[in-house]
């Protein structure tokens, strides 16, 4: 099925309000969907027998920045047998400090491989994936502090006494020259 | 038969059987001859160092084995990047070696942070941050023989070393009291 079949496909299931926004550019075609349809669109896409994206070739988490304000998640399905692929898009608005991190719905009861994608997300770029069965870090250690992908991380200075920046490195640390 | 005890002796032994060397020489000889690295590895440069290892260049002949576990090792091998959520480990394995311990530092990335000295928010910019290093090796990732060199460097390093002065006690004297 082309692009425009599988978007039909989904308006015709779910209402034209389910297309939030579209972009036709020829590399990767994506619709913009809201994320309380998310789950629902997605077990349809994998259930349908006209579809049947039995893949998620990929999950990725996208930092828009604080000018757009905006957090967004990118899916990648694919078909093996159809050999067809899609795209969806999420988008959630970015919290500033002391606020809640934004939810989106997960996927990772439909596709397997969404679970460790969406801790990754969790991990680097800070989005709570509401219904994921172990929400925790996966790559950063367990008790690190902020999600390093945001635009407007900051360093910490420290971390468990090590210095995190490099400037001053040879004075900071003994180096003691060639004739040591 | 009547062959007196020290004409025995020198049949079996050969010449006398006495050798006379300096403690320290004895003692170095037989540390540097027999560097046992612990056998662990952190990134690409793992690979070089298990090429190093292997049939090919063959650091055996050197008397350098690797060792499963840091209660047996001499020497840690820092053999890639070195991460935040790994310097925990680094530091308690480290402190398990028993001394005399020496540590390489092989590869851009353990001896700087490499290429991510920069942005690597997660990488330690040098794992002299976390434990004393004796050897730096360059490279990205060293060739096997740059890490030869590093293993004859630290043969040299220890080879001027005294009993009545080890260096790691001497350090700790030295710290000003806090």
């Amino acid at each position: 099925m082309t692009f425009e079949e599988i978007k039909n496909l989904l308006v015709a299931k779910f209402g034209p309000e389910v297309i939030l926004a579209e972009n036709l550019q020829p590399l990767m075609p994506y619709v913009l969907i809201p994320k309380e349809e998310l789950a629902a669109i997605c077990l349809e896409l994998h259930d349908n027998e006209q579809t049947y994206f039995d893949f998620l070739s990929c999950q990725t988490g996208i930092d828009n920045g604080p000018e757009a304000g905006t957090l967004e998640v990118v899916y990648n399905l694919y078909s093996i047998p159809f050999e067809h692929s899609f795209c969806l898009k999420v988008q959630v608005p970015r919290n500033t400090e002391n606020e809640p991190l934004p939810e989106i719905p997960t996927v990772s009861h439909i596709w397997r491989s969404a679970d460790w994608h969406e801790r990754e997300i969790f991990d680097l770029i800070g989005i709570q994936f509401s219904g994921h069965p172990d929400m925790r870090r996966i790559l950063c250690a367990a008790n690190w502090q902020g999600h390093p992908l945001r635009k407007d991380y900051v360093w910490p200075e420290y971390y468990h006494d090590i210095k995190v920046p490099y400037e001053k490195h040879n004075e900071d640390n003994g180096f003691k020259g060639e004739r040591w | 038969m009547n062959i007196p005890q020290a004409q025995l002796s020198r049949d079996k032994t050969g010449d006398g059987g006495v050798i006379i060397a300096r403690l320290d020489d004895l003692l170095n000889w037989a540390r540097l001859s027999s560097l046992f690295p612990m056998g662990f590895g952190l990134a690409c440069c793992a690979i070089e160092m298990m090429g190093a290892y292997g049939s090919g260049y063959d650091l055996d002949r050197f008397g350098i084995i690797p060792r499963a576990s840091p209660r047996q090792s001499d020497v840690m091998i820092v053999a890639g990047t070195v991460t935040f959520k790994m310097a925990d480990r680094i530091r308690r394995l480290y402190e398990q070696m028993p001394e005399p311990r020496y540590v390489i530092s092989m590869g851009s990335c353990s001896n700087c942070g490499g290429p991510y000295w920069e942005q690597g928010y997660h990488v330690v910019k040098g794992v002299d941050r976390i434990i004393p290093v004796d050897v730096y090796v360059p490279g990205c990732p060293p060739r096997p023989e740059a890490l030869i060199g590093g293993f004859l460097k630290l043969q040299e390093l220890i080879r001027k070393e005294s009993v009545l002065q080890p260096k790691a006690v001497m350090k700790l004297m030295a710290e000003p009291k806090a």
